[in-house]
């Protein structure tokens, strides 16, 4: 293996004998002109997220802060689910109360199996993108194990108002620290599973989540 | 035998495929509509051609330090508790691969879409050590059920209906109910359900690389139906193999590639579910992960200075889609891993002219190409380069290429006229002589030998009896 | 492109289209004399090299970029009616030095390059009118080069140059930035696509109704009024020179 190692290498400094010995990777210029930062108010990004949601079949609702967590009851309601996943660390204010609806599981490591019995999940996000319509989750907190987000039919995904990004840039300098520092996984969700793969008609929820929900917290 | 002997030119591939009704109906349909969502969704961007010209410029980056970056990414994957390997050719790779499937006693893996294990023809090897490799990716699974080939780098199997593949399922799945019908809906399930069981209880996973991060040892898979998350999140063990040239330097630079990819391949703002991971997570998908980088004639690439930059590629195939000469033949008749446009320059560069003589020039040079790709490799100078390269290798070969020399010889024999002015203006006495057995009522309906290729369709107007300069002489 | 209307143009007539198709230089010198430019002709001039170059026979392009060089260079002005061969000079004659080795033609390649230009790039950017007083009294459909579209990116120039000709009725051509399938050598060494890519092309003159498919590039026309013509169409082709030298006198 490390026999391939010093090949590849070889093969490598060797096709680039017309780049200068003294050249550093800093030194090929990259310009930056595309936009890195967005000065679009709040109200409208919300308006736009919603907008580009909707737009590849993500449901979403805005709800008033405090109303989180009747919101997430109700849906359960109307979705039909009657057992929920939800990381540890999502606030109790965002999860259905006790007696309102589902069966609450806190994910303490489940299993493929155990996750597969269970309806949908409800979690937090790192951050929302507006100009795509995408859920940033990061492998912690709210966010909680891919495994929850992706097994179970159903995912209901709280995003407060201050979390909504504009642009893509925005969002992947957000998730910097996390990735840099912790190595933690991110997991960009954009709408339910899809597919254009038969006649190039679009097909929706193949695997991974057919029903996603979002909830904007105000 | 090398793949020469065995598959056929583009142009004798070419032929038949467009003889192919169903083929060219499904394919028109498809590219038509995908070239028109594509430019709808990226004029909605304001900064495109700033976005365009950073990709192209972190790839030059890249591939001029890429040795640097190789290491870097082996250094930040290893310090997050993953493996790394290293395969300088297909047989290399595919040999890591089951030997890590091997140890843990797994004879079944999930694999979620990976172009560079096509490349490699890892299944068929896996297979050959009694390893059974399912594709998860719909289009996938239908071509390996079909045990067909893809057609296309995004959607492979565009070249089969519904019809087909509802034929496909009814025969080659278990519990398949009878009356199945074609509707995409309907078939779209019966591969959830049978994937759904693999996806839960088979221990190892493989996959691609969109992007590997060379800073943080991130690597990515960016997808549209939720198998790549399956493969890459659920399984015990996840390997994932890579060509070298996927690297982006730090994880700020993804602003740039999770941009430019989503609206040029499935022309989407974002796709629906990118999973970026960084070596091993305690407690969060598999407890071992191995990455695999692979050459396989990629530093043959790298050492073409003007070819260099077909290794930008991003696989979103907006090239294909836009490309008159693949929506009328498809993607088979190019006979390799990669088709149409940055299939017919990647090729050459990576198994040799020798293989893919015919590519380079299974093009009209119009341009499209390069005008969509989002790392704005110009794909027509490379071509041009290539036929450069493939005119000095068929001469070298010298009589070898028996039907080649004819047009090295017209086309030497024609510069050395058009390079001396008195014979260029012989040459033009002559041809107006020389044609008048073949004008027929003011046309020319026939021509001789390899040029009937142009009258089988077309009529030539007659030389005129007088050229431009007779006449400008004439009036001064 | 700079500087306002030359007094004095060299023909680049191309070497296509000085034996099979001089209408098209009588065209441009008697267009370019009605607008006041005086046109030279230097003899000396045949090929650009393009096809050669194209095909992969870079190596031979070599003489024919000194053979051109030299013929103009006394040229304050170079123009052309083939964009694909403007497009040769312009975007390849670059590396056709390159592959010579000799510094003093990629000098002498640097210094014409930027006096080489399209007919309507000529007439709109540097005579600065639409309007060249035209006429035309027929349907045109307009048929956009590939190298006239995407290498020189003369946009909509000759669009407007055909819109102020008086009498002339243009229609627009559907999908009308799809190449025709010429592609130089392409047409003959991959003639089954060049075939299928020719078809659509035709199919979407044909509906346009047009009497005359127009173009800034004889060997694309050449192409598409070859299938006319064995199609008995009853469409004929014209390169955009020859309508925009016709007026009310002479037809």
């Amino acid at each position: 293996m490390s026999a391939a190692r010093e090949e590849i290498l070889a093969r490598i400094r060797s096709a680039l004998q017309d780049v200068p010995a003294g050249e550093r990777a800093g030194d090929v210029t990259v310009a930056r002109e595309y936009r890195t930062s967005d000065d679009r108010g709040a109200d409208e990004l919300v308006e736009l997220l919603c907008e580009r949601l909707i737009d590849y079949h993500a449901q979403v609702r805005q709800v008033a802060a405090g109303e989180v967590g009747r919101a997430v009851a109700e849906a359960c309601r109307e979705l039909g689910l009657a057992r929920v996943v939800v990381p540890p660390e999502l606030a109790a204010d965002w999860r259905p109360g006790a007696g309102e609806g589902p069966e609450v599981v806190e994910d303490r490591g489940l299993s493929a199996a155990e996750l597969d019995a269970i309806d949908g999940a409800v979690t937090g996000c790192a951050a929302a993108i507006a100009e795509t319509g995408t859920l940033v989750l990061d492998g912690q907190g709210p966010s909680g194990r891919r495994a929850i987000t992706l097994v179970p039919d159903h995912h209901i995904c709280v995003v407060s108002e201050d979390q909504v990004l504009g642009l893509v840039p925005e969002a992947i300098a957000g998730t910097a620290s996390s990735v840099r520092e912790r190595g933690l996984p991110v997991t960009l969700i954009s709408g339910p599973s899809a597919s254009s793969d038969i006649e190039l008609e679009r097909l929706e929820g193949v695997h991974g989540p057919r029903h996603l929900l979002v909830l904007i917290a105000r | 035998m090398t793949d020469a002997a065995r598959h056929p030119t583009f142009p004798q591939a070419a032929r038949a495929a467009l003889a192919d009704t169903q083929l060219r109906h499904n394919l028109g349909h498809a590219t038509h509509t995908i070239r028109a969502k594509r430019a709808e969704v990226v004029a909605e961007v304001p900064d495109w051609e700033q976005l365009r010209e950073a990709g192209r410029a972190l790839k030059e980056r890249v591939l001029r330090h890429i040795d640097d970056y190789l290491l870097e990414l082996e250094g930040a994957v290893q310090a997050a508790g993953g493996v790394v390997h290293w395969a300088r050719d297909a047989r290399e790779c595919n040999q890591i691969v089951g030997d890590i499937v091997a140890a843990h006693g797994a004879n079944e893996v999930v694999k979620s879409k990976s172009l560079t294990t096509e490349e490699t023809k890892l299944n068929e090897a896996l297979d050959r050590r009694g390893i059974r490799a399912w594709e998860t990716d719909l289009a996938q699974l239908i071509i390996q059920l079909g045990d067909d080939t893809p057609s296309h780098i995004l959607v492979p199997a565009i070249h089969k209906n519904r019809a087909q593949i509802r034929e496909l399922f009814l025969s080659k799945l278990d519990d398949v109910p009878s009356d199945l019908s074609d509707d995409p809906h309907e078939l779209a399930e019966i591969a959830r359900r049978h994937l759904r069981k693999l996806f839960l209880n088979t221990p190892v996973g493989i996959s691609g690389v969109n992007f590997a991060i060379a800073e943080t040892g991130t690597v990515s898979v960016v997808e549209s139906e939720g198998n790549g998350r399956m493969c890459t999140t659920l399984p015990e063990v996840l390997i994932s193999v890579m060509g070298i040239e996927k690297i982006v330097p730090t994880w700020q630079d993804l602003e740039v590639y999770m941009q430019l990819l989503p609206r040029s391949s499935t022309a989407e703002r974002m796709n629906p579910y990118s999973s970026l991971w960084t070596g091993v997570t305690e407690g969060d998908g598999p407890r071992e992960f191995h990455l695999v980088l692979i050459d396989n004639g990629r530093t043959d690439v790298l050492a073409d200075e003007i070819g260099r930059q077909a290794l930008n590629c991003i696989r979103c195939s907006a090239c294909l889609n836009v490309c008159p000469v693949y929506e009328r033949t498809g993607g088979h008749a190019y006979g390799s891993t990669y088709p149409g446009p940055i299939g017919a320059i990647l090729t050459p560069l990576l198994s040799g002219l020798e293989e893919a003589g015919s590519l380079p020039y299974a093009s009209s040079l119009c341009g499209a190409c390069y005008e969509v790709c989002p790392v704005k490799i110009n794909i027509p100078q490379v071509l041009v380069h290539l036929r450069h390269k493939e005119v000095k290798h068929s001469t070298a070969a010298g009589g070898l290429r028996g039907r080649l020399a004819g047009e090295h010889l017209a086309m030497r024999a024609m510069a050395r006229v058009f390079a001396d002015r008195r014979l260029y203006e012989a040459a033009q006495r002559s041809g107006r002589l020389a044609q008048w057995p073949l004008v027929r009522g003011g046309k020319i309906e026939r021509l001789p030998g390899p040029l009937s290729g142009w009258s089988s369709m077309r009529d030539l107007p007659p030389l005129p009896r007088q050229s431009f300069r007779d006449w400008w002489r004439q009036r001064t | 492109m700079t500087g306002g209307a030359p007094r004095r143009a060299s023909l680049f007539i191309t070497c296509f289209n000085d034996t099979m198709f001089p209408q098209t230089g009588q065209a441009v010198v008697r267009l370019l004399e009605r607008l006041g430019v005086e046109v030279d002709f230097p003899l000396e001039q045949t090929c650009c090299g393009q096809m050669h170059f194209n095909t992969g026979y870079a190596d031979e392009t070599v003489a024919l970029v000194h053979r051109f060089v030299r013929a103009f260079a006394d040229s304050e002005v170079v123009v052309s009616p083939s964009a694909s061969c403007v497009g040769m000079v312009r975007d390849y004659y670059p590396r056709v030095a390159e592959v010579s080795g000799d510094p003093g033609l990629a000098r002498e390649v640097e210094t014409i390059r930027p006096r080489v230009l399209e007919l309507t790039e000529l007439l709109i950017d540097r005579l600065g009118s639409d309007d060249v007083g035209a006429f035309f009294p027929h349907r045109v459909t307009y048929h956009p080069t590939c190298h006239s579209l995407r290498m020189l990116h003369v946009g909509d120039r000759p669009l407007r140059l055909l819109r102020a000709v008086r009498g002339l009725e243009l229609v627009e051509l559907p999908e009308a930035t799809q190449c025709c399938g010429f592609g130089g050598t392409f047409a003959v060494k991959n003639a089954d696509t060049s075939i299928a890519m020719l078809s659509d092309k035709i199919r979407t003159i044909l509906d346009t109704g047009a009497e005359v498919c127009a173009s800034a590039d004889n060997s694309c026309l050449m192409h598409i009024g070859g299938a006319l013509s064995r199609q008995r169409a009853g469409v004929r082709t014209m390169h955009i020179a020859e309508i925009l030298a016709q007026t009310e006198g002479s037809p």
